[in-house]
């Protein structure tokens, strides 16, 4: 009997053994994927899952990072802002994540926020946002306002001469914030109060009749009008379905949109659409020998010769890559290594250029407008050079004295103020 | 070209450098010459002007802010007249975005998609199919923007101002009035003397008006204005209200006043008119989405959590029809109809015949469970279809709005969603009083024992009346497919709507449920211009909650002995 017992405990220590044996023959570096697989937000999340899988598996078969293989730890969040804070937890402290690639509204980063910074860990945040945050443990690999919103209204004022604005939005911060920068912004450009007409919807809103039929008295009215439309995920379908019906010709009212790419377009038919303008950092139909191969790349890996490729693909792509060289460059997977190594590497975007990782936390992009076509896909009628990221805009009279630098020894902070000479306090 | 030099002398020096200066001197002189020879080459062309072809091939090569110079001078061409009919498929073709050409030797083709993935190539002098199949690499499109389609359009239209269809030179006309000018009037005046379509004339009179009013002679202004009189075109409107600010006239002033306050109050009267549309729009939908849940909630008594999803099915049913049938868009929504219907009953039968009869009296329990059908039907959709959304395409009938003035128009698919919500309502009106099956229901519902005793199979007729309600739904989620997103959220966004009308018109009473869906609707649309839509959901909302506390038993409470208990 006790024989038994020792043998066991003897067999149970050697199989322990063994355990710990295979876990360093096999060490993996792992990579957290927290985008929601479930709930409202999986139909733009999911795309993103995918794609980081896709990275993941086409560096290991370049033979991975610092000799060892990458391990995706995939989590749902199921679209449920204080998950994702949990799920942040879970995969640093139980998981042991290295790096996090996730999120897509704001609200789900606001939440992650204050898990990552107090667990020191670093998370690439791959979508176009409102702007004031730059966190230490956060890079946004998306755009700025000043590298979408500012950009796409210049091309609207200077060559469709628009002089009448309706910013139409969803309520909730992004647009909220956005729309406020652009008001500032279009007053100080010298448009009237009575130009600037703003709306805010519920999510989801399905009945547009009113509003695109007041957007079309608003528009009729003398003076060129354009709408500015940060209207989100599923109630854009309702919205240009309203539009294409009554007859809203974007030779006549142009709408362009911040939130709508291919991906959104896929959803419905867009010959009545042609002509409006979405303002991007990447387009599928940019011309380059990269996006041709990461388009081509994707169909195989997602097995359907029909899905396409949008911005926020093209921002985790540039922020995996960014993060594998900062990787190598600093010889660990440490934050507080790769961190400071990222400051300054250039990686090669889809469209072209060069995205350079910038001391506040953002990337320099170019920006693209383009035209819908009738295939669903953009005509690219304006590109601009590589636009840096402004972490604190410069519109708003609050923010434009404040600026983020974790790079100098001297500012270290995400929100230094150049009037009192000191930061804020708090880490974002 | 410095390296080329670096390499018999291993290092470079400075010599080569300065050779290397030299040589990109003499390169720059050199092109300069070139240059100086090409400008002597146009001057030649001057002489020998450039054929329409040679012209139309410059957009191969135009950048897209130099695309509308060339249109103006393919237009204004001396063969532009002769060749109109090729000058005018060149347009059109450029206009709808089909205008490509070949990437080896630039000769220009409309390019249509093909049936596999290439596009089929058709010759621009005939329209006859030359190449068929090309792959998408090896030919090029002429790109075109918003400006470049709206300088299109009005060159269109100064050459179809005289073609022989009438609805052509309506088209023209309407473009033209959106530009009329000095160069454009003149043109305009020349039709209007040959004109004999009435509709065409009345068009060209409101254009010739309008760019009489910018006229130096006072009485050619006031007789425009006479002529302007009632017409809603915007244009029109923008241009007498700066004529009532700021003409030197002082009667003109007033009398453009007049003009301007006549126009304002039809547009008025038509923006009321419009109002009442989009409420009784809204009414319909939310009457499609609350009618199944007047029968299962209201007849039957169950909290159904998973309505929503029963119309999501019911647009997905949608969808997979006009996958079968991907030929016959027009038909396959009606085919969809009572496919729907059957798949969102089936559903329906299921989950009352699995869940719903074992929580019978157990409202709390039921709310749970179907609460969590919800979740599972909307998961499962996720992973048969993915979570995104699927596009169910709108048939011609069912796109565009029926344009009545240029101030109201009404979109199609409202019109007939309207028609059909209505025509939903009276059959399951009919069916409830008229049918036997509908006696049943009514028998079981206000007393399940008496019912019972009487030989009426009250599992049964449970199961039928679930099943009828949810596919009551699936009929509300063909209607839906065409106004909003086909994804796994649809029915989320709607339950609460239902609901609230049900509550609001009675519970049992499907009159109740009419009235509410309208009343809703048409509250909600008429606060919306004041307060927006985010406020006036919450207003409507309120409004309702403090209508309940005064009538818990809503609009139209059932009476009788059966609703006391």
């Amino acid at each position: 009997m006790k024989l038994r017992k020792i043998m066991s405990k003897v067999a149970l220590g050697l199989g322990a053994c063994a355990m710990a044996i295979n876990v360093q023959a096999e060490e993996t570096i792992k990579v957290g994927v927290l985008h929601s697989l479930s709930g409202t937000m999986a139909i733009s999340e999911t795309t993103l899952k995918d794609t980081v899988l896709m990275m993941i598996e086409e560096q290991n078969a370049a033979g991975g990072l610092l000799g060892k293989k990458l391990e995706p730890v995939v989590v749902d969040p199921a679209s449920n802002w204080p998950l994702f804070a949990e799920k942040t937890r879970e995969l640093i402290s139980k998981n042991g994540v290295d790096v996090i690639f996730g999120c897509w509204t704001s609200v789900s980063r606001k939440s992650v926020l204050p898990v990552i910074e107090e667990l020191n860990g670093l998370m690439f945040y791959p979508v176009q946002y409102e702007g004031e945050e730059s966190s230490k443990n956060v890079f946004y690999t998306g755009a700025a306002p000043n590298q979408q919103a500012i950009p796409a209204v210049d091309y609207l004022a200077d060559e469709l001469e628009v002089e009448r604005w309706v910013l139409a939005g969803t309520d909730y911060v992004y647009p909220r914030t956005t729309n406020k920068i652009l008001e500032a912004y279009l007053k100080s450009k010298g448009v009237k109060e009575e130009d600037i007409m703003i709306n805010y919807t519920p999510f989801g809103h399905s009945d547009w009749q009113g509003i695109v039929s007041d957007i079309k008295k608003f528009g009729s009215e003398g003076k060129k009008t354009a709408v500015v439309s940060t209207v989100n995920g599923d109630a854009n379908v309702p919205f240009y379905k309203e539009l294409g019906n009554q007859g809203i010709s974007a030779e006549d009212i142009p709408v362009v949109a911040f939130s709508v790419g291919e991906e959104e377009l896929s959803g419905f038919d867009t010959a009545p659409l042609v002509g409006h303008l979405a303002a991007w950092n990447y387009f599928q139909s940019a011309e380059s020998d990269a996006n041709e191969e990461f388009i081509a790349k994707w169909k195989s890996f997602i097995k359907d010769d029909k899905r396409v490729t949008n911005d926020p693909m093209e921002a985790t792509y540039i922020g995996f890559k960014a993060w594998a060289k900062a990787v190598e460059k600093a010889g660990s997977t440490d934050v507080d290594k790769v961190r400071p190594a990222m400051y300054g590497i250039e990686v090669a975007n889809l469209t072209g250029g060069t995205a350079k990782v910038l001391s506040n936390h953002h990337f320099t992009k170019p920006v693209l407008i383009g035209e819908i076509q009738a295939d669903g896909q953009f005509e690219i009628v304006s590109q601009t050079e590589e636009v840096a990221g402004d972490a604190w805009t410069d519109h708003l009279e609050e923010s434009a004295k404040i600026v983020s630098d974790w790079q100098d020894p001297k500012i270290n902070c995400g929100n230094y103020n150049t009037v009192t000479k000191e930061c804020s306090g708090q880490n974002f | 070209m410095i390296n080329r030099y670096r390499l018999p002398f291993g290092k470079p020096t400075l010599a080569i450098t300065v050779c290397a200066v030299l040589l990109a001197a003499c390169l720059i002189s050199l092109s300069a010459f070139a240059a100086a020879s090409s400008s002597e080459a146009d001057a030649v062309a001057f002489v020998q002007p450039l054929s329409l072809n040679e012209i139309a091939q410059k957009l191969t090569t135009a950048k897209l802010k130099q695309v509308p110079g060339v249109v103006e001078e393919i237009v204004n061409h001396s063969d532009a007249k002769q060749q109109e009919k090729f000058v005018l498929i060149l347009l059109n073709t450029l206009l709808e975005g089909k205008l490509y050409f070949q990437r080896s030797d630039s000769a220009l083709f409309i390019a249509e998609k093909g049936t596999s993935s290439g596009f089929d190539l058709f010759s621009l002098e005939n329209g006859r199919l030359i190449k068929a199949d090309v792959p998408k690499k090896t030919i090029r499109k002429v790109r075109t923007s918003n400006k470049v389609r709206k300088s299109l359009r009005n060159s269109i239209a100064k050459l179809q101002l005289r073609s022989d269809d009438t609805q052509l030179r309506i088209q023209s006309a309407r473009n033209l009035m959106s530009d009329v000018n000095d160069l454009t009037l003149p043109l305009l005046k020349e039709a209007r003397l040959d004109e004999t379509n009435s509709e065409v004339k009345s068009i060209l009179d409101d254009a010739i008006a309008l760019g009489d009013l910018t006229s130096d002679e006072e009485f050619v202004v006031i007789r425009a204005l006479e002529q302007l009189g009632g017409s809603l075109e915007p244009q029109v409107r923008t241009a007498i209200t700066k004529l009532a600010e700021d003409h030197v006239s002082v009667d003109i002033k007033s009398l453009a006043k007049d003009t301007l306050e006549d126009i304002e109050d039809k547009v008025a009267f038509y923006g009321y008119v419009e109002r009442i549309f989009f409420g009784l729009s809204l009414g319909s939908i939310l009457l499609l989405v609350a009618a199944g849940l007047a029968i299962t909630f209201g007849v039957m008594g169950v909290i159904n959590m998973a309505h929503g999803e029963l119309i999501m099915i019911g647009a997905y049913t949608t969808y997979v029809v006009q996958l079968l049938m991907p030929n016959h868009i027009g038909y396959s929504l009606l085919v969809a109809i009572p496919a729907a219907f059957l798949v969102s009953g089936l559903f329906g039968v299921a989950i009352e015949r699995g869940v719903i009869q074992f929580l019978k009296g157990r409202p709390l329990e039921t709310l749970l469970a179907t609460f969590g059908i919800s979740l599972i039907l909307q998961q499962l959709v996720r992973s048969v279809f993915s979570p995104l959304n699927r596009q169910v395409v709108a048939p011609d009938f069912m796109s565009g709005a029926w344009q009545i003035n240029p101030v109201l128009s009404l979109t199609y698919n409202r019109i007939y969603i309207l028609i059909f919500a209505l025509i939903v309502f009276f059959l399951l009106q009919l069916l409830m009083r008229k049918t036997s099956l509908g006696l049943n229901v009514r028998a079981v519902s206000q007393n399940r024992n008496m019912a019972r005793a009487m030989g009426i199979k009250s599992e049964w007729v449970d199961a039928m009346t679930f099943g009828l309600g949810s596919g009551i739904a699936g009929l509300a989620g063909v209607a839906l497919t065409q106004i909003t997103n086909v994804g796994p959220n649809l029915g989320q966004a709607y339950i609460i709507d239902s609901f609230m009308v049900v509550v609001f018109g009675g519970v049992g009473n499907l009159w109740g449920t009419l009235v509410g869906a309208f009343t809703v609707g048409g509250l909600n649309k008429f606060l919306e211009p004041s307060l927006g839509s985010v406020l006036s959901t919450i207003v409507v909302l309120v409004l309702i909650i403090l209508f309940i506390q005064r009538r818990p038993r809503g609009l139209f409470p059932q009476k009788g002995r059966a609703a006391e208990s």
